[in-house]
């Protein structure tokens, strides 16, 4: 039997890029160009991986977000990834990471899967959470943050690279499985696979195909509420010298001052 | 009074330091009852007690230990159901280790309360607790609230001082019955980090850090000299660390360890988004870096444009002779 491989994925505005809130204290996505979250390369990696080495695999990969998330699908597909989802409703803007929990759950449900692959975290939110909730929801275990991942016979095991310890983890499908950026390096999109990626199916569902009522996502269905977002002011300008012999003794003598040394 | 739950970050009964500033910020808002499991939790109760905690509870069940964080999850929950039956709980404290996190995320799941994670602040206010965040490589700040449920935040490493606040720190035990899930991964092996003597890099006071200008993983002892002139952490950027000069896991930034010392020197660092996301909310930022163009020097209070490899040993020698 093929093994369905779901891969969450997201759009996110470009670190590079000069980041801020809307009016609504929601991240602006509409004044900086986005892109497929970095750190979910990774789990598109992976995925790829292990399908090459089952017998039978399909990936499908899936995002909740705005039209422009098409892009984030566009190119996982073209990086080798077989169909993809795309959750879109106007109700969703807004919506917490449980909420946002929800929707994946409820779509990884209704896609089909053995075994879903996330990032370690969005590199906008940076939360990491999302895989261990959507492990909550959907019942199965969670073997998450893994700097190595293989699959075999029904079982996962991974790697995972904690602060005191490196644990091996073992679990049976269906699991969901999170991976981090040393679990190898994510391939470029070859000209023939961005072709291929132009015919691969995008399928779109809003809430109503996932049976979720409006009240459970979007601001209003976010169990938590930000008062308000303050631009960090500039640091000040520091002191800068050049180096002209005793660069390191003006350093101690800097250190000295701050009551450091 | 309210109480505050509390989660124990723990290594055989040797209480981190995270979780002592988590009491700091739990008595601001209540009563702080500590949860520590697994192996040694009972020996937690010394610590803590200094620090504020009222009540510990404690469960030492090998599952902490075999599975993988949903055991935990359930010794949570358990936590929130006694407290919440017995008094009032005002809210649930967790470390912002990687682990901790997922265990906060999913326990708010299952009480149906908002989680927060990664605060630096919290404070006490009339509609419950108010969190700051530091969001977008620290750009910006954010005040947050859990408007469902008893807010779960877990609030990263040096973000409160550690206080002595005697307490009784009575000792109970916790009673948890396990979940269908809390065997579902499985722990099968597990190798303690070695030890390098210095200080765990999220939680150390200074931080001096290296990147591409180190230029070789042999070079890296003039890095480590520094540190330990100092009683600091080692830390290394990105580009140090895929060039295989440093472990990933004294990484800075985006995918490494989010750090927020009293003193941060970073040596040969440019001071990309990816690794400044990871390090700006440093309280004194320090850099040596050859390119007086690096936009590292954007964000330091001293900079020393010039050659690491002379700068560097030189102020190791004068920290030496400075504290005899």
């Amino acid at each position: 039997m093929s093994l369905r491989i779901v891969v969450t994925v997201k759009y996110v505005p470009d670190a590079t890029g000069d980041r801020h809130f809307a009016e609504d204290l929601t991240v602006d996505r509409d004044d900086v160009d986005g892109l497929l979250s970095e750190l979910d390369e990774y789990a598109v990696e992976q995925a790829l991986q292990i399908a090459d080495e089952a017998d039978d695999a399909e990936i499908t990969v899936l995002t909740v977000g705005p039209e422009d998330a098409k892009d984030a699908l566009r190119k996982a597909l073209s990086m080798g990834a077989d169909k993809a989802i795309h959750v879109e409703d106007d109700d969703l803007h807004g919506t917490d990471a449980i909420g946002t929990s929800l929707v994946l759950a409820k779509a990884i449900e209704k896609a089909g899967y053995d075994l879903v692959i996330s990032g370690m975290a969005s590199t906008d939110g940076t939360m990491g959470v999302l895989p261990a909730l959507v492990a909550e929801r959907l019942g199965v275990p969670q073997v998450t943050l893994l700097s190595e991942v293989s699959v075999a016979d029904g079982v996962v095991k991974g790697r995972r690279d904690g602060d005191t310890a490196s644990e091996q983890l073992e679990a049976s499908l269906p699991a969901v499985v999170s991976v981090t950026d040393q679990s190898g390096e994510a391939r470029y999109p070859s000209f023939k696979g961005i072709m291929a990626a132009k015919k691969k199916p995008v399928q779109s569902w809003d809430l109503e195909d996932l049976e979720i009522e409006a009240d459970e996502v979007g601001l209003d269905g976010s169990w938590t509420t930000v008062d308000s977002a303050t631009e960090r002011p500039a640091r000040t300008a520091g002191t800068i010298v050049k180096d002209e012999g005793e660069g390191g003794k003006q350093l101690a003598e800097f250190l000295v001052g701050q009551k450091f040394i | 009074m309210a109480e505050v739950l509390v989660y124990v970050d723990h290594v055989d009964g040797a209480v981190r330091k995270p979780t002592l500033e988590l009491l700091t910020l739990a008595r601001r808002i209540g009563d702080p009852v500590a949860v520590a499991l697994g192996a040694g939790a009972a020996n937690t109760a010394a610590t803590l007690a200094e620090h504020g905690a009222v009540k510990v509870l404690t469960d030492e069940a090998a599952e902490y230990a075999d599975y993988l964080v949903v055991p935990k999850v359930d010794a949570l929950q358990a936590a929130v159901e006694a407290v919440s039956a017995a008094g009032s709980l005002a809210a649930v404290l967790v470390p912002s280790s990687a682990e901790a996190k997922e265990i906060a995320a999913r326990l708010a799941l299952r009480i149906g309360s908002g989680v927060i994670t990664d605060a630096v602040d919290v404070e006490a206010d009339d509609k419950g607790p108010v969190a700051t965040q530091s969001v977008f490589a620290a750009s910006y700040s954010t005040k947050t609230r859990v408007s469902k449920g008893t807010p779960v935040i877990t609030v990263k490493p040096n973000s409160a001082p550690v206080e002595a606040a005697p307490a009784a720190g009575t000792v109970e035990a916790l009673s948890v019955t396990f979940s269908a899930q809390a065997t579902g991964t499985k722990v099968t092996g597990r190798t303690p980090r070695e030890s390098t003597g210095r200080p765990e890099l999220t939680e150390a006071a200074i931080v001096v850090s290296g990147g591409r200008g180190v230029n070789g993983s042999e070079n890296f002892s003039i890095i480590e000299a520094l540190a330990d002139s100092l009683g600091a952490a080692v830390g290394a950027s990105r580009a140090a660390v895929d060039a295989g000069w440093y472990p990933h896991t004294n990484q800075v930034g985006q995918t490494g360890k989010s750090v927020s010392p009293q003193l941060y020197i970073a040596n040969g660092i440019s001071g990309a988004i990816q690794h400044r996301a990871g390090m700006q909310t440093s309280k004194t930022i320090v850099a040596v870096n050859k390119d007086a163009e690096a936009p590292i020097f954007d964000l330091v209070d001293y900079g020393v444009v010039g050659d690491l490899f002379e700068v560097v040993p030189q102020l190791t020698e004068e920290i030496k002779t400075r504290k005899g």
